[in-house]
């Protein structure tokens, strides 16, 4: 029972944090950077914490507090952490610290805004994965929207209000559906429940009793928000337009942790609450995913930007993401849960490391750099490093995601063809295509561009967020049973929340 | 020592971390290759440790699994970094271990005064470090980890001078490539391995080589897995049709290609086919694609090696070609003749390499046979040594070649067919022609070079060392495999080494029919015969008369350019599929299709509520006396309505 607060203190440390510094003075820019750093250590260390305590074994929600919050409504703050969230959280809690560290040089202007948002960020994404009632997830899932809105509009590049307007309207009215929907599931599993709710366990219970068209439409309102978010190929187009204008720090959470809560959502929300639905549909969001794994894959390749490449292959490696999902393999789904993380860091520190470079030439062009290797070893290093985990070699991170998406795809029973593997797998070798190639023209060859001969290698600091990195990028490709297991019993229920749905009883 | 297998792979990846660490700081050459290299040597002890006291057990007990810990555990999946230490796996990693120390130390002379000298140390380390564990896993998912990992080291080592211009490209375009050909090729590894989960339920090679006899499983579902596995060798053993990478490959260091594409890796493909051998005998089907397409390979290759110039890339055609030979030897059910060729060809063309290596580090990085010429007086350490290679490959006996390839060639007779044979003994003739061909325009004859302003010399004993080393190897390595011909009661002594681990696959494929010994020795004499003819034609042409060559390749113009641009096939490549895929992905896929249509779509959506909005807006004017005028409108229509209703 003392634990119960624990996600509550979660949720609070960020916020008590951004209230405080609205006190500090906007020119104390360096208190403002340590003190944002402080507070999202603090908000680490607690998660970590929660992780130690987790019982990976048991495969319900825990750390569960409630109260009631609306009481006409009959609607609950709840919140709570099983084993796919929990890996999530810390993922989150992981990269924020990080991404404010990397933009200590990066973000010049209204540092105190930039670290205000930063916090309201942290506080929305958590939110969004500890929720366990519709309404309060709702309401995180559209907060979190707010603080990138400025995020990217305020720090971003050139076009950055387009973008940012883009990103805000695109997710936002994909949302409206799911509010939509929320309302009318709360309402009619009222007869069943005896009262109006959107507690997401109790709904568990009824939602699946649905018959096959109303949890078809359900699905869709809901899976559209989501498959915006993913981005699911076609939904996709806002992504490249956000990335490319983000300030880094953005970039890296965008890619990191908001794209996680549209296969989240899936997971959460989509599977459990509409079985039938689900595997209705899984063929269907398979190919999609399919598409977007190729398709994501030949634009990136043929990009000219490093940071839109980037941007392209998310939507590739989400493709994977999704595919593991709909498989509905113990594998697959396992998979795809530890992919999500690989793409936080994979993706995210690709994202850094375009940012370093591009915060010391002001071009992200690649035909600008070329024979680098010699002027920046470091810099190389640790570029190879990250492609390398992104293109999913054996050994890193990469591999273990994929590897187990394709093999729980292959024997999955849902999809029950061989084609959605293979023409998956073909995404092993595009993506070798698209990040060696822009590795060969940025960092080998001839320099040919004098200008990058100024070029100046990474420092301490930028260092020092690449590392804790790359240390988690080693350790699941070598390791992974450590986070593989975590996750185990709760991807086997909720692979049981599809296969054997609860059944109506007789009142 | 078998339980402390694992040291084998421990150590060189200390030196891949002590040298890739540390190394740009030693900066003392010595001591980095030391580390290198002894790193390499220790683990070589360990093998030979291993290999002894597996030899002093009972043949049923040469078998150890030696599990550190589980990798990959999710519902039915269940896989470790396990090794497996057998006959097989010893004998491929002697291979490595052993030849790969010699190609280490002989690096330590040859990078000698490279700025990344420790760079290359590490990588040749790494390489070691994947490659053992490709050869010790004892599991597909394993392996999987060593095949992704040799072709990383394989990538990274020939852009290893990453800004170097090679041919019409840049040595790093070489790798890219190298990697990119690969990586097709494992997704065929990786569906092989979907396929075998999903009808073994495991990945573990004991589990799945028991079930695979035990198991009622249709022949057509062997084929499948058969092929999509053999697709995987395509690409790493460079067989057609994704062969197209190792030539480019030559832009690597020269020990490089001597070490990782002739000796190594690129046997890795055929070892892959042997380990899985009951797989394969278990498809017939797929037996006479791997014959096939072995044979045609080495074929194939051959005829493009008799007319390059490129000292590199001739042994490069003749590196594809012998291992088209291994692969006849799989598609034939004689695992166990191949294995025996990857160990001779590990000697020999491992020899050649760094005979070419010496050839080119004394003729300042000159590769072209016909800027060289009588090096025999100045260089006659590399001279012998690549001498007994050429004679080995060649096939004539007693050298090693000449017993490998003899047992291939006369059991794709005896299980598969004259024909096999006959394309066998042809491309062996044209073997021996392109290699004395190359022998005679390097070392003898007069020098086509300026002797004022090029000085060849022998290289220093570091290099020298481990060329009389493989060629002693060269020379004598065929020995272990005497045919039972010869031999009488002892037997083929390689063969009885490996036959516990091909059992169940022969007995699977059981060939029968009689050849008589007689028939035996007249095969056995035409391939000599043939061999040294092709030596002979060799040095009619290059050494008495010269002008018969530019008169043959003026006489046959179209076959000879066909020939010399490799039959075009990269160019076909590009045209077919690279050039279509980059340009509709970038012109039409990104360009329209994204940016025009989809995003155009989401945009116009948005624009369109805009303009809505914007003339709805127009209602709001602001100016009471219309809305008034509306209200009425309104009220009157609503009285219409109300009194027609009535």
């Amino acid at each position: 029972m003392e634990n119960s607060l624990l996600l509550t203190y979660l949720l609070l440390v960020p916020v008590a944090g951004s209230i405080i510094l609205l006190f500090f003075k906007a020119e104390d820019e360096r208190i403002i950077k340590y003190f944002g750093l402080f507070v999202s250590t603090v908000v680490f260390l607690l998660s970590i914490y929660i992780y130690f305590n987790f019982d990976s074994e048991n495969s319900s929600f825990q750390f569960i507090h409630q109260f009631k919050w609306i009481e006409t409504l009959n609607i609950h703050y709840k919140v709570g952490i099983d084993g796919m969230s929990i890996l999530l959280v810390v993922l989150t809690t992981f990269l924020t610290p990080l991404t404010l560290i990397s933009s200590w040089s990066s973000v010049k202007k209204k540092v105190k805004e930039f670290t205000f948002f930063m916090l309201f960020l942290e506080v929305g994404m958590l939110g969004v994965f500890v929720s366990l009632d519709l309404f309060l997830f709702y309401i995180f899932w559209e907060a979190m929207l707010i603080p990138m809105y400025f995020i990217i509009g305020i720090w971003g590049g050139e076009r950055r209000i387009y973008a940012a307007v883009k990103f805000f309207i695109y997710t936002m009215a994909g949302s409206l559906l799911m509010l939509v929907a929320i309302i009318w599931l709360a309402i009619h599993a009222s007869s069943y429940l005896g009262g109006f709710t959107t507690d997401l366990e109790q709904l568990y219970k009824v939602a699946p009793l649905f018959d096959q068209s109303t949890q078809n439409y359900l699905f869709l309102a809901f899976g559209i928000s989501f498959a915006i978010k993913v981005p699911l190929f076609p939904f996709h187009t806002w992504l490249p337009d956000a990335h490319v204008e983000a300030p880094t720090a953005g970039s890296v959470i965008l890619a990191g942790v908001l794209l996680k809560m549209g296969t989240y959502g899936f997971l959460r929300y989509n599977l459990p609450l509409f079985p039938a639905a689900s595997t209705h549909f899984a063929s269907f969001i398979s190919i999609l995913a399919i598409i977007g794994i190729i398709y994501g894959a030949l634009v990136a390749m043929v990009q000219t930007d490093m940071k839109k490449l980037v941007a392209y292959s998310s939507v590739a490696h989400l493709g994977f993401v999704i595919l593991g999902i709909f498989a509905l393999t113990q594998e697959s789904v396992q998979g795809a849960i530890i992919q999500m993380i690989n793409h936080g860091l994979s993706t995210g520190a690709l994202f850094l490391l375009v940012g370093f470079i591009y915060e010391r030439t002001h071009t992200r062009e690649i035909s600008y750099y070329g024979g680098i290797a010699k002027i920046v070893p470091v810099y190389s290093f640790f570029l190879m490093l990250v492609s390398l985990s992104s293109v999913g070699l054996p050994g890193l991170n990469g591999f273990v995601g994929e590897f187990l998406i394709l093999l729980g795809s292959f024997k999955s029973s849902v999809l029950n063809s061989w084609w959605y593997t293979g023409f998956a797998a073909t995404g092993v070798i595009l993506a070798a295509v698209y990040l060696l190639w822009m590795y060969k023209r940025v960092v080998f060859g001839k320099v040919v561009n004098p200008k990058v001969e100024e070029l100046t290698d990474l420092n301490k600091r930028e260092i020092s967020i690449l590392v804790p990195i790359i240390i988690f990028i080693v350790w699941i490709g070598v390791y992974p049973s450590t986070f593989l297991h975590v996750s185990d019993k709760t991807t086997t229920k909720i692979i049981q929340q599809v296969q054997n749905p609860p059944k109506a009883e007789l009142k | 020592m078998i339980n402390l297998i694992y040291l084998t792979i421990l150590f060189p990846l200390i030196g891949f971390i002590i040298n890739g660490v540390f190394g740009s700081k030693i900066k003392n050459e010595k001591v980095i290759g030391v580390i290198g290299s002894g790193a390499i040597g220790l683990s070589f002890l360990i093998v030979v440790f291993a290999f002894f006291e597996t030899l002093s057990l009972p043949v049923k007990e040469r078998t150890h699994i030696v599990e550190l810990f589980t990798w990959l555990k999710v519902g039915g999946l269940d896989v470790s970094i396990a090794y497996q230490v057998d006959q097989l796996s010893l004998v491929m990693a002697l291979i490595v271990t052993g030849v790969g120390f010699v190609i280490h130390v002989y690096s330590i002379g040859y990078m000698h005064g490279d700025k990344a000298f420790w760079r290359f140390f590490a990588y040749l380390n790494l390489f070691i470090f994947t490659m053992m564990n490709l050869i010790l896993a004892d599991n597909f998912v394993l392996m999987f980890l060593g095949w992704e990992g040799v072709g990383l080291c394989s990538y990274l080592l020939i852009g290893f001078w990453y800004d170097k211009d090679f041919e019409k490209s840049t040595t790093s375009a070489a790798g890219l490539k190298a990697f990119i050909v690969n990586r097709i090729g494992d997704v065929g590894f990786l569906l092989g391995m979907f396929l075998i989960y999903l009808v073994f339920n495991s990945l573990n090679f004991a589990e799945v080589f028991s079930r695979a006899t035990t198991f009622h499983i249709s022949e057509h579902i062997f084929t499948l897995i058969a092929i999509f596995l053999f697709i995987g060798a395509t690409g790493k053993s460079a067989q057609i049709p994704l062969y197209v990478w190792l030539p480019d490959a030559m832009a690597g260091p020269t020990p490089v290609s001597a070490l990782i594409h002739a000796a190594t890796m690129v046997t890795a493909g055929v070892y892959m086919v042997a380990r899985t051998s009951i797989i394969f005998a278990s498809a017939p089907t797929a037996m006479m694609v791997v014959a096939v397409i072995g044979v045609f390979t080495a074929f194939f290759a051959a005829t493009i090696g008799m007319v390059q110039n490129d000292i590199k890339k001739v042994l490069a055609y003749s590196t594809i070609s012998q291992l088209g030979y291994m692969f006849l030897a799989m598609g034939a059910g004689a695992f166990s003749a191949g294995i025996f060729h990857v160990m001779t060809h590990a000697f020999f063309k491992a020899l050649l390499f760094l005979g070419a290596g010496s050839v080119i580090h004394s003729m300042h990085e000159q590769q072209d046979i016909r800027h060289y010429g009588g090096l025999k007086k100045y260089m006659p350490v590399t001279y012998g040594t690549f001498l007994v290679a050429a004679i080995a490959i060649s096939g004539v006996p007693p050298l090693s070649g000449f017993f490998s390839k003899d047992e291939i060639l006369w059991y794709s007779y005896t299980n598969i067919g004259f024909v096999f044979w006959l394309i066998g003994v042809i491309t062996a003739v044209m073997t021996a022609f392109y290699m004395f061909r190359l022998q005679f325009l390097t070392f003898h004859g007069k020098s086509r070079f300026d002797e004022k302003k090029t000085h060849p010399h022998e290289s220093p004993r570091v290099m020298t060392i481990p060329l009389i080393i493989l060629a002693v190897l060269a020379a004598i390595g065929g020995f272990i495999g005497i045919p039972e011909l010869f031999s009488g009661e002892h037997g083929n002594l390689f063969h009885s080494w490996l036959e516990p681990i091909f059992k169940s696959a022969e007995l699977k494929l059981s060939y029968f029919g009689s050849h008589s010994h007689f028939e035996e020795y007249l095969f056995m004499i035409i391939s000599i015969v043939g061999a040294v003819a092709g030596i002979l034609v060799a040095g009619y042409i290059y050494l008495r008369k010269p002008q018969v060559a530019d008169r043959l390749s003026a006489r046959f113009k179209s076959i000879y350019r066909l020939l010399l641009n490799k039959y075009y096939v990269d160019e076909a490549y590009d045209a077919t599929v690279v050039n279509p895929l980059v340009n509709t992905s970038k012109s039409f896929l990104w360009k329209i299709f994204d940016s025009k249509i989809i995003d155009g779509f989401i945009n116009a959506v948005a624009s369109w509520i805009g303009n809505l909005s914007s003339l709805i807006r127009k209602i709001q004017t602001g100016v009471v006396q219309s809305y008034a005028l509306v209200m009425m409108i309104g009220i009157l229509l609503a009285l219409f309505w109300i009194i027609m209703s009535l």
